[in-house]
């Protein structure tokens, strides 16, 4: 593999809590290729949105480095886009204005803009609701909103912290297949977090698993399902044995003795 | 616009916020007939208000010889000067300390100290420095207004949401356009919670102003009247104080429910 696009080198983080500093992340290392689909599963407070704020550049490594296209992180960059849980749509802007809010920061011509909005709306299937506010929107249309709109400013990485979470099943599934399949015509190099096994496996490339206390990498597992992954892949007994080998790794954590970081 | 299924959901319990509208609305026009009907009531029996009829009749004098007019203009030109230059100052001031933790510092204490003192203490002080035109009435309105209006301001600002400022973080937004475009709009439903709060605060401020220093106005009239123990004009004055009141609240919450249709659920 040539230069990884995102390459974590040892990144830790330390919180400053009371007497004792508290280590969310313990030293963390991880390369993640060009385009590839990269899920991150583990227990609460294992230190996955750490991780991705640092990656996203909202939050700073106490030590280690992470790079993306071998350039270390200092801020939010154009090349990095973000889906946060909580959808953070501006609920005073209608849904295209939302989808334009990244190409009027960086002054993309009032044309183009609409163009391109156009386009990203369309592909996530919310032409009809271009115009409406947020609030009229459901859950899984506001975070389909909140992926045309990290799509929109052309990121070539998109980091989403748990965007399905807060949505019922039914509309998850729905919502992962089109995800996918958004990915499969606009591809990127995607870091996606999850407390869902099946999600993680569904959509990965690889399985990400850590472990907490401190955060760390637990294990890594690929998933050589081939795309397009449709229902019955997900019915199918390799996808079975898959998701019981995350299940177990993320699960069955206790069982492993802490490793002295 | 597309109907959506939240908006499906919505439109179920449409046609029972007309009816319930209808019922509440029939229920305060009989509760406002039934109390001019006890007040009349009451003054017939003997107590020493003037009666509904003779309230009315002063009323329509102080219309014809324009004494009414003139009164509600000083009162209302008063408020309106001194709620506008208060609001526009809060909201200024709101900013600035909700955006500068040194701001905050350094006018946290004082507003704090003078928004325990009401307004009106200022007056005897503000009448010795500025004189008795129309300036210390202004101020003091100024003050009602700026003090209610300042700390909402502020609290909108210091209570964005975090993830909104991540989300113009990472969509490439400078701390200018985060300002402008998610810490304004986001914390304008505190302003003009604020600005409701200032602009009842400044209308009452100002009709006790009038009461103490004033050569027209609401507030003047019926000090005037007092002398002449004059009780219709004392009530036309009661009921335009509380009409306007009324009327310029009303007017300034439409306004504002425009603003901030935005808002989930209301
Ligand atoms: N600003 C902070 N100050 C102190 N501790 C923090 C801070 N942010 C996170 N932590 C701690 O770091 C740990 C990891 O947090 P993080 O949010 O990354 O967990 P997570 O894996 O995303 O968990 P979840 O799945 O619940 O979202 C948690 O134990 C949390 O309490
Ligand atoms: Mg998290």
């Amino acid at each position: 593999m040539s230069t990884p696009k995102i390459s974590v080198r040892d990144v830790q983080k330390i919180f400053p809590v009371g007497k004792e500093p508290f280590v969310a992340l313990g030293g963390v290392s991880l390369d993640i290729g060009d385009n590839e689909f990269v899920t991150v599963v583990g227990p609460s407070g294992c230190g996955k949105s750490t991780l991705l704020n640092i990656l996203a550049g909202l939050e700073q490594p106490t030590g280690g480095t992470a790079l993306v296209d071998g350039k270390p992180v200092t801020g939010p960059g154009p090349e990095r886009g973000v889906i946060f849980q909580q959808y953070a749509l501006f609920p005073w802007l209608t849904v295209r204005e939302n989808v334009e809010f990244g190409m009027r920061t960086a002054k993309v011509p009032k044309g183009e803009r609409r163009e391109r909005a156009e386009h990203f709306i369309r592909l996530v299937g919310l032409e009809q609701f271009a115009d409406a506010l947020p609030k009229t929107l459901s859950g899984g249309m506001k975070q389909r909103c909140a992926i045309a709109r990290a799509y929109a400013v052309n990121p070539s990485i998109l980091l989403m912290d748990e965007p399905f979470g807060a949505l019922d099943a039914l509309t998850r599934v729905r919502l992962q297949e089109q995800l996918l399949e958004t990915w499969s015509k606009e591809r990127r190099t995607v870091m996606f977090i999850t407390h869902d096994v099946d999600e993680a496996v569904f959509l990965a490339n690889r399985v990400v698993v850590m472990a907490a206390r401190p955060g760390r990498i637990a294990e890594i597992i690929d998933v050589d399902l081939p795309y397009p992954r449709d229902e019955d892949m997900r019915l199918s007994p390799e996808f079975g044995a898959l998701r019981n080998r995350v299940w177990h790794a993320v699960y069955h954590q206790r069982q492993i003795k802490e490793p002295a970081k | 616009m597309a109907v959506t299924s939240a908006g499906a959901t919505r439109a179920d319990n449409a046609p029972a916020r007309p009816r319930k509208n209808r019922t509440f609305l029939v229920l305060n026009i009989i509760s406002i007939v039934a109390g001019i009907a006890i007040w009349w009531g009451l003054s017939l029996a003997g107590l020493q208000f003037p009666t509904p009829a003779e309230v009315v009749s002063a009323a329509w004098k102080m219309i014809q010889d324009g004494t009414l007019a003139t009164d509600v203009g000083a009162s209302l030109g008063r408020v309106l000067a001194g709620f506008a230059l208060g609001s526009v100052a809060a909201v200024i001031v709101g900013f600035v300390m909700g955006w500068y933790t040194v701001a905050r510092g350094l006018f946290e204490p004082w507003i704090q100290f003078f928004r325990t003192i009401p307004p009106l203490a200022m007056l005897p002080l503000v009448l010795v420095l500025m004189g008795i035109g129309e300036s210390p009435k202004i101020f003091v309105i100024f003050l009602a207004a700026f003090l209610s209006c300042v700390i909402s301001t502020y609290q909108g600002v210091v209570n964005v949401d975090k993830t909104l400022i991540n989300a113009a973080r990472v969509l490439g937004a400078s701390d200018g356009t985060i300002f402008g475009r998610v810490v304004v709009p986001a914390s304008t439903p505190f302003i003009l919670v604020g600005m409701r709060v200032g602009l009842g605060s400044a209308w009452g401020t100002l009709v006790a102003a009038e009461l103490l220093a004033a050569q027209a106005g609401l507030g003047h009239r019926m000090q005037s009247a007092q002398l002449y123990y004059d009780l219709p004009t004392i009530f036309v004055g009661i009921i335009a104080i509380g009409v306007l009141g009324l009327i310029m609240d009303r007017l300034l919450m439409i306004a504002g429910n425009k603003l901030t249709a935005w808002q989930e659920n209301r």
